[in-house]
């Protein structure tokens, strides 16, 4: 059984502008923006059957509905996200809060190694990768290897709409990965050939990885995917995997979609 | 030629995510060099894995350039601090935890600065002026009170000696001595660094004197001619010798004999054995060796050479000499500074037959000049050899073999 951390999205807006999506010009429909979130929800707890965990909303921080960027939780130590922009530094203290009442054996890394959480670290059960260079600080995987005991492959994101690991990258339940080449370099694209074979590789296209097709929730078999991406839908049911569509623009116009809402707990 | 150079660390899962791979290309592809000093791979593949690399640049700002592109993928500037400065407490005295120096080039951080120690030779303290940003070493003996003296290892960094260029017998790790191997080819290479130092030697090129230092035995074995005639082709510039070799050198000039032995015939002379103290007075009373040559007294042989070519000769006695001969500097420290003094501007050591000069100069050379000890008794090229520079060749053989070989090998005919 998945359990997922949430936030409800009361506060939810463009207030900031700190990646290539935010616009503030281009306000959120605050009351499409709650309708999409509580569908998003409704399908992760009745369709795929993950149980929520909510987070309570905080005034004045906007994205604290991106959960995947709370911090990393895995056998019971939780390791609360530094993050690079001041803007989401004030959430740190939050998600810290939450994962210490949940009773996790809370670590912290060191102030000033920026670290964006399940946003920059997932992966397969014994080998993660990590995303780097445009949010998260390549020098915090060493330590995180040590302390998940996991082999951690770091990935540099050369694409800034690329921004975070799960925006171009989303490794499914049967060692499928699901990714954008491009928004890697060579060496990247090659490391990560290297661990996957071609026939486990699908690769999105670029029109449907830019609506955020690899911003995916896999539970399972199923996947849960924005609207619009009928080849990545396709990709996936020739692999045996159920997509579930699910229409997340007002959260797209700051840069997420399903996989960024949530955070995988256990 | 000085490179900029800094070390950084790369760790994590660096192999198969092709971030060192990455971090190597973009050092070379902006144009810098790079050693990997260490590298532990882990062992497990959960294990990371680390490397300490030398990222060097031909400037200090294309330097920066590279270390400011690779930092992004986790190569981190070593830690950098100051070298600990102390004050030597009395003349003659350094500082408790002075620094010890090696034989290889070393740079000390002054100031933010690294600068680099002149005068590089082994066992030896570091002096700072921290106004000048200026740094030498210093033997004991010539502290003085209120110097300021490197101490600990922190803001201290040893550069690894380069491989050379020249694909040559200095070129490989040649530690290893043995009297079973051919001396052909060895001797060859020497030859061939011979005739082009000569030329920059002649061209007034920096770097391109052949030292030799050498004990009696070249005279009592027959190597007497072919060093002369190397002085005298200018292949040597530099002398370090006890008072044997020029008094046995000499009675061969005045007498026919060393140490008594007829040098033509091989047999002892009758009374043979006070020939050098004779050969000794007599120099001693003209005053000087140079004098014995320019008057014409002694007329043949190394000394003359020297004399004649203006090589460049430091005698250092020893306890057991006779005499000694004029020139001769008997209070070892003042001995040891005059081959101090003459180590500059050597591009190449010789040092043949003689234990006690061999171990003097070995130590006193900074590794990056190449030398050559050959010694009949390989405890003293392997004494040598094991300073730890690939620069350091050992020939077990006898010294005239091998100074006549190599003459030969020069254009020689005896």
């Amino acid at each position: 059984m998945s359990r997922l951390l949430v936030c409800p999205p009361d506060y939810f807006g463009i207030e900031y502008e700190i990646n290539p999506w935010m616009r503030r010009s281009n306000a959120v429909n605050s009351e499409q923006a709650v309708c999409q979130w509580h569908h998003l929800m409704r399908v992760l707890e009745r369709e795929v059957g993950a149980v929520l965990e909510r987070m309570k909303p905080v005034p004045g921080l906007p994205d604290l509905v991106f959960t995947a960027n709370a911090g990393i939780v895995v056998g019971g130590k939780a390791v609360p996200s530094r993050f690079r922009y001041a803007e989401r530094r004030k959430e740190e203290a939050y998600f810290e809060d939450w994962f210490r009442g949940q009773g996790y054996d809370v670590v912290t890394l060191d102030p000033g190694r920026f670290f964006e959480g399940a946003g920059d670290l997932l992966g397969f059960p014994d080998t993660w990768f990590g995303g780097y260079r445009q949010r998260s600080d390549i020098r915090v995987f060493p330590t995180l290897s040590e302390w998940f005991t996991r082999e951690i492959i770091p990935l540099e994101l050369v694409d800034n709409r690329f921004y975070h690991l799960d925006t171009c990258l989303c490794p499914l339940s049967g060692g499928e990965l699901l990714y954008f080449p491009p928004a890697f370099d060579h060496y990247g694209q090659a490391a990560l050939a290297e661990r996957i074979a071609p026939s486990r590789r699908l690769v999105v296209p670029e029109a449907e990885a830019l609506r955020f097709a690899c911003n995916a929730v896999c539970v399972g078999k199923h996947v849960v995917l924005p609207v619009g991406c009928p080849e990545t839908e396709s990709l996936l049911t020739s692999r045996g995997y159920l997509p579930h569509p699910v229409p997340l623009d007002e959260f797209m116009k700051s840069g997420g979609s399903a996989k960024c809402l949530t955070l995988a707990l256990d | 030629m000085m490179q900029d150079q800094e070390a950084v660390v790369l760790q994590g899962h660096i192999i198969d995510s092709l971030i060192l791979a990455k971090v190597l290309d973009t050092i070379l592809m902006m144009g810098g060099t790079f050693d990997i000093q260490d590298m532990q791979i882990g062992k497990t593949r959960e294990e990371s894995s680390r490397a300490r690399i030398i990222v060097r640049a031909s400037s200090a700002k294309l330097l920066s350039e590279i270390l400011h592109a690779i930092q992004p993928h986790g190569a981190s500037v070593e830690s950098e601090r100051d070298c600990r400065l102390s004050v030597a407490p009395a003349d003659g005295i350094f500082p408790d935890e002075f620094y010890a120096t090696t034989h290889l080039s070393t740079q000390v951080r002054v100031r933010d600065q690294w600068v680099e120690v002149e005068g590089i030779e082994m066992d030896l303290g570091v002096r700072v002026d921290r106004v000048r940003l200026t740094a030498r070493t210093v033997p004991m003996g010539e502290v003085k009170k209120g110097d300021l003296i490197v101490t600990g290892r922190e803001g201290v960094r040893v550069i690894p000696l380069q491989r050379p260029r020249d694909r040559d017998v200095f070129s490989f790790m040649e530690s290893q001595v043995s009297a079973e191997r051919p001396h052909g080819h060895i001797i060859g290479d020497i030859a061939k660094r011979l005739v082009q130092l000569r030329a920059g030697f002649r061209e007034g090129k920096a770097g391109s004197k052949v030292l030799l230092a050498g004990g009696p035995a070249i005279v009592h074995a027959g190597g007497r001619e072919a060093l002369t005639w190397l002085i005298d082709e200018e292949f040597i510039h530099v002398l370090f010798c006890g008072n044997a070799l020029p008094a046995h050198d000499m009675e061969v000039d005045l007498y026919g004999t060393s140490l008594g032995y007829g040098h033509a015939a091989g047999r002892v002379v009758p009374h043979g054995h006070e020939h050098h103290l004779r050969t000794i007075n007599r120099i001693r009373a003209i005053g000087s060796i140079e004098a014995a040559v320019r008057s014409g007294v002694v007329k043949t042989g190394i000394m003359a050479a020297c004399v004649k070519r203006g090589a460049h000769v430091v005698m250092a006695g020893t306890i057991r000499d006779d005499g000694p001969l004029p020139g001769v500097i008997t209070d070892s420290v003042k001995a040891q500074a005059a081959m101090r003094a003459a180590i500059p501007g050597i591009g190449l050591a010789l040092l043949v037959a003689s234990t006690l000069h061999a171990v003097a100069t070995g130590n006193l050379l900074p590794a990056t000049i190449p030398s050559v000890c050959v010694d009949v008794n390989p405890a003293v090229p392997t004494k040598l050899a094991d300073r730890g520079s690939f620069q350091a060749v050992g020939l077990v053989m006898d010294a005239a073999s091998f100074l006549r070989e190599l003459a030969r090998e020069l254009g020689w005919k005896p």
